[in-house]
């Protein structure tokens, strides 16, 4: 069948690739984690406090490209009619959300020493947290169907109007926001950062997102290979 | 457009026949929002403080509850097959269903509205913002409901799962709402906030339809 | 009583079946159609000619694609691979004017509890753009299933046989060439399978042409029959799939 020959080429190439993302998670981790926690230095007004920051800010970034991702193969999925494409949005969502989850509690972790409270409605906290309701309304979306092929196909669209919606929805917050705050609460990750900070924050970045590729790599792989399951043991029950 | 009014007359009369079903939506805004001077007490700043929140929130929540009637007889039934086989394009289809549910839903909301800011203590100068701003906002409802209902047919669990698709995509029309009624009370204008309601309406208007069309025909792909 | 109105229907459908419909139409034809379903390969390789007057009886044990291949003919499915053609055109170049052929019975009928039998009809020729003159052709439509004393009854005081009269009234309300048809005398009597082959003969003398899923004989006379069976993938080619 003309539909599974293309999954089976797809399979190679990402088998090819995986060694190597895991090899650059496995690098560039502990790396980023040791620039961050040693190899930095602490900040004149947060102290080590700010060490938060390399977690949390990357988590931010990934959040964001995940979902980037996930809507990107949905519309794939759509046009194209790609198997493998819906397959991809499917895998990348949990991750996603475990990264905006993750983006959450360190904002949460870095409010306490901050704000002296464990959660404030900050602006871009508060956007972060819509857009984790967004993962779990996808991920809630995919897994209702007993056809596995309608889920990712009704996925693909709430992706792509939740991408659409994104920004509007990041407006909205950021006025919400400025109506009932005052300015002067310092913001997370403000725009003034130092240059020292920047290569343990992109070092982790970059291991998070090698981390998302090997781990996308994993679920796409076991995914692909549980379908090919279902086919042969429907094959079996007809011969 | 004779498709349009054809699908809109035909909602409309349904939604009647089922009076009992918009009943229940009513009656479901009216208490749920009546909860809250039970939940936080009865006095007077306090509830004038939060009305236009509760309001707002709980017209999501009964939009929400009334969202399984926009398609799901119909799939169950076999007219969403007739309809979507109908000469005209389902996007126009979808759009005279959302129409009659916003009429049959969100203009009995907006009808009560009223009472509610009344009996939650709504500073007098928010009434007007209030309805206007439901007047625009509430269509929005009806539209990106029609997606959620559409995306969700045929799902295990329908009810629960058609709010948590909706509920974040309509956030910004509960702030803007909301925050039209603020910004007249304190005196800033509710201008700004309905003109970007009005340009979400605007944007919705086209798109939802289409986004939903799209997510009926792969319901119907997989029926 | 139901007799009678429906001998008056049949009367009525004879003296009028040569004005009313003619349809120009092409002949309507698949080739190399297969059909996944969730994981599962339904069918391949199936190709078929429909030409006016033609009927087409697809038979198949259960899960054999009776209903998905009737589904992919009317464009509510989309094949995994093949094409379909109107007159030589393939359909997916105009799909307004396919749906504007075509006319769908599918095995639930899409019969509202709470409106009437002329509600639902009229509904149906309103969105199909029904001819000069709506009331009188929904009358007929009523009157050929024999239907006609129930045109104001709610679709919930209805029988499941009368209900399924009611959506092969349907059939008739706007004219179209091509009839798709899932199991059409599900739940009929015998007068209402009777009424069924006088409207299944009218439309084809008119040049209609008939598709139809069934399990049981319907009546069509010298119907063509297509056996889904014969287009089933063989385990093995499941497997290399796989």
């Amino acid at each position: 069948m003309h539909r599974f020959a293309n999954p089976a080429r797809f399979l190679r190439i990402i088998t090819a690739i995986l060694p190597w993302s895991a090899g650059a998670s496995a690098a560039l981790l502990p790396l980023g984690l040791y620039f961050a926690l040693i190899g930095s230095p602490p900040d004149y007004q947060q102290g080590d406090s700010v060490r938060i920051m390399y977690v949390h800010v990357p988590a931010a970034w990934m959040a964001l490209a995940v979902y980037s991702v996930m809507a990107a193969s949905g519309a794939v999925a759509l046009v194209w009619r790609h198997p493998v494409a819906e397959l991809v949005a499917q895998a990348a969502a949990p991750i996603g959300a475990v990264f905006t989850a993750m983006c959450l509690i360190t904002g949460s972790l870095w409010g306490q020493p901050m704000w002296g409270t464990w959660w404030v409605w900050d602006a871009r906290l508060t956007s972060v947290l819509v857009l984790l309701f967004l993962y779990l309304g996808y991920i809630a979306l995919v897994n209702a169907f007993d056809d596995p092929t309608r889920g990712a196909r009704a996925g693909a669209v709430l992706a792509l109007v939740g991408l659409v919606n994104l920004p509007i929805i990041k407006f909205s917050v950021d006025w919400w926001n400025t109506l009932h705050q005052p300015a002067s609460v310092a913001r997370l990750g403000g725009p003034s950062i130092d240059p020292q900070m920047l290569l343990p924050l992109f070092t982790m970045a970059g291991g998070f997102a090698a981390f998302f590729v090997t781990v996308l790599i994993l679920r796409v792989r076991a995914e692909l290979l549980r379908r090919k399951l279902r086919v042969l043991r429907l094959a079996q029950a007809q011969g | 457009m004779s498709a349009f009014v054809a699908v809109l007359a035909r909602d409309l009369r349904l939604g009647l026949r089922h009076g009992a079903d918009l009943a229940m939506v009513v009656i479901f805004f009216v208490l749920a929002a009546l909860l809250f001077p039970f939940g936080v007490g009865p006095e007077a700043n306090l509830l004038a403080r939060i009305a236009a929140g509760v309001v707002w929130v709980t017209a999501l929540l009964a939009a929400m509850l009334s969202l399984d009637r926009l398609f799901h007889a119909d799939y169950e039934d076999g007219s969403l097959d007739q309809l979507a086989l109908s000469p005209a394009p389902l996007a126009v289809i979808v759009l005279a269903k959302a129409t009659a549910h916003w009429l049959t839903t969100g203009l009995p909301l907006i009808a009560v509205a009223p009472a509610l800011g009344l009996m939650l203590r709504l500073d007098p100068a928010g009434f007007a913002p209030l309805l206007l701003a439901m007047l625009v906002g509430t269509p929005c409802l009806s539209l990106f409901g029609a997606i959620g209902a559409a995306l969700t047919l045929g799902a295990r669990r329908g009810g629960a799962l058609v709010a948590l698709v909706v509920l974040p995509l309509v956030l910004p029309v509960l702030i803007f709402g909301v925050g039209a009624v603020e910004a007249e009370v304190t005196g800033l204008g509710a201008q700004p906030h309905l003109l970007v309601l009005g340009a979400l309406l605007a944007a919705a208007l086209p798109l939802a339809p289409l986004a939903a069309a799209l997510a009926l025909r792969q319901a119907l792909e997989s029926a | 009583m139901a007799k009678t109105d429906l001998d008056r229907g049949r009367h009525k459908l004879n003296q009028r079946s040569d004005p009313r419909q003619s349809f120009d139409s092409g002949s309507f034809a698949g080739a190399g159609l297969a059909c996944v379903r969730g994981d599962r390969l339904l069918f391949r390789g199936l190709g078929f000619v429909v030409k006016p007057g033609d009927a087409l009886v697809l038979t198949g044990p259960n899960g054999s694609g009776k209903s998905s291949l009737l589904r992919l003919m009317a464009g509510l499915l989309a094949p995994a691979a093949g094409h379909l053609t109107w007159a030589g055109r393939p359909v997916e170049a105009n799909r307004e004017a396919q749906r504007g052929r075509v006319r769908w019975l599918g095995h639930l009928d899409a019969v509202k509890p709470t409106l009437t039998v002329r509600e639902t009809l009229a509904l149906h020729g309103r969105l199909h753009g029904a001819g000069a003159d709506p009331a009188a052709a929904l009358d007929d439509a009523l009157g050929a299933l024999g239907i006609g004393a129930l045109a104001d009854t709610p679709g919930r005081q209805l029988s499941a046989g009368q209900r399924r009269r009611v959506a092969l009234a349907r059939l008739l309300v706007a004219p179209a060439p091509l009839w798709l048809l899932d199991e059409p005398t599900v739940g009929l009597d015998d007068a209402g399978f009777a009424a069924f082959g006088a409207v299944a003969a009218a439309h084809r003398a008119a040049g209609g042409a008939i598709v139809a899923a069934t399990h049981s004989d319907l009546g069509l006379g010298d119907a063509r029959r297509l056996t889904l069976a014969d287009f089933a993938p063989s385990a093995a080619e499941l497997e290399a799939a796989a």
